[in-house]
C-alpha cells in the first residue's frame, strides 16, 4: 500500500520533470529537472528492489553525467533565444510521432503476456538469502567478468577520447623540452677569476654569444659522442 | 518481489520513452537538450529492465542495466566533448549547421 502510493508519487514527479526537461526554456533548468528525474527514477528502482542500481544511478547520473551537462551548458556562451526558434514548428510532428509510438507501446503492453516457463528460463535467479548488492557482485564478477572489463575499457576509451578532443595546447605554457635538455652540449665553460675581485672590476661574466659557433661545436660534439674517443 | 504491478512500471517507462522522442523533435536546434532526451530514453529502458528483473526474479536485467548505464555515461562524455569543440570552432551549437561539416 505504502509502496504503491510512493510509486505513484515518484512516477508522477518523474514524468513531470521529464516534461520540463524537454520543454524548458533555459537549458540550465533542463539539466536541473534532469537531475530531479534521475532521483525519482532511483526511487522507482528502490521500490522495485534494485538498491545497488538505484545508488549507482544517483552516483553516476546525478554525480557525473548531469554535472557534466551543467558544466557544458554554463561554459558555452550560447544564444538560447536563437535556439528556441522553430520550437512551435516542430512540436506537431513530434507530438504525432510520439503519439504513434506511444500507441504502439500501449498495444504491446495490452497483448503481451509472460511465458509459462519463465521460472525455468531464468539465467540468474535472484537469491533470497543475500542482499541485492551481494547478489549482483556474485554474478557480475564471475559470469559477466569479461563484459565488466569491456565496460571498463569503453569508459577508458571515452575518457581518452574526450581528453584528446577537447585538449588545447596552450602557446604560453612552459613545457619541459626533454629533447633540448638531452641534446644540450656537455662542455662546461669554466673561468678562473681572481679571488676577491668584485664584479664591478671584472665586468659581468656573460655566457659566450652563440654565433655560428654552435654549429661547429654541435658537429664536434656529435662526432665525439658517436666516436667515443 | 514487486509490490507494484509490472504494468505500472511499463507504463511509466513508455511515457518516459515517448517524452524523450518528443524532446528530440521539439529541440531540433539545441544539441545539448537532444543529448538530455537521449539520456531520458536510456533511463526509460533501464526502468523497463529493472521492472522485468524484479518481476521475474532474474538478476540479469539489473546487470544489463548497469552496462547500459556505463555506455550512457561514455556517450554523454564523448557527445559533450564534440559539442564543446564544435562550439569552439563555429560559435554555435545548432544542429542544422553541422551538415556543413561534410566534404
Amino acid at each position: 500500500m505504502i509502496a504503491g502510493l510512493a510509486f505513484y508519487a515518484f512516477a508522477a514527479v518523474l514524468i513531470a520533470s521529464a516534461v520540463m526537461v524537454v520543454t524548458s526554456r533555459n537549458p540550465v533548468h533542463s539539466v536541473l529537472y534532469l537531475i530531479l528525474a534521475f532521483f525519482n527514477a532511483a526511487a522507482l528502482f528502490l521500490i522495485a528492489g534494485a538498491e545497488f542500481l538505484a545508488m549507482i544511478l544517483v552516483i553516476v547520473y546525478v554525480g557525473a553525467v548531469a554535472v557534466l551537462f551543467l558544466f557544458v551548458v554554463m561554459m558555452l556562451d550560447i544564444d538560447f533565444v536563437r535556439l528556441r526558434q522553430g520550437f512551435q514548428r516542430y512540436a506537431p510532428i513530434g507530438a504525432v510521432i510520439g503519439g504513434i509510438l506511444f500507441l504502439e507501446l500501449v498495444f504491446v503492453l495490452g497483448a503481451w503476456q509472460s511465458s509459462g516457463q519463465a521460472e525455468s528460463l531464468r539465467l540468474n535467479a535472484t537469491p533470497t538469502d543475500v542482499q541485492n548488492t551481494v547478489a549482483i557482485g556474485r554474478v557480475l564478477y564471475t559470469d559477466y567478468v569479461f563484459l565488466f572489463q569491456g565496460a571498463g575499457l569503453i569508459l577508458l576509451v571515452s575518457m581518452i577520447g574526450a581528453i584528446v578532443l577537447t585538449h588545447r595546447d596552450r602557446v604560453r605554457s612552459r613545457h619541459q623540452n626533454i629533447e633540448a635538455q638531452v641534446t644540450r652540449r656537455t662542455q662546461l665553460d669554466m673561468a678562473r677569476v681572481p679571488v676577491g675581485a668584485s664584479i664591478g672590476e671584472l665586468g659581468i661574466l656573460r655566457p659566450p654569444v652563440p654565433e655560428e659557433k654552435p654549429k661547429v661545436i654541435a658537429h664536434d660534439d656529435h662526432g665525439h659522442g658517436g666516436g667515443h674517443h | 518481489m514487486l509490490e507494484v504491478g509490472l504494468g505500472h512500471y511499463l507504463t511509466v517507462s513508455a511515457i518516459l520513452f515517448v517524452l524523450g522522442i518528443f524532446g528530440i523533435f521539439l529541440n531540433r536546434k539545441n544539441i545539448i537538450v537532444i543529448l538530455m532526451s537521449v539520456e531520458l530514453i536510456l533511463l526509460s529502458v533501464n526502468l523497463n529492465l529493472v521492472a522485468f528483473s524484479a518481476r521475474l526474479g532474474d538478476l540479469t536485467g539489473q546487470i544489463f542495466a548497469m552496462f547500459i548505464l556505463t555506455v550512457a555515461a561514455a556517450e554523454a562524455a564523448i557527445g559533450l566533448a564534440v559539442v564543446v569543440i564544435y562550439f569552439r570552432n563555429t560559435g554555435s551549437i545548432e544542429v542544422e549547421d553541422v551538415s556543413t561539416l561534410k566534404g
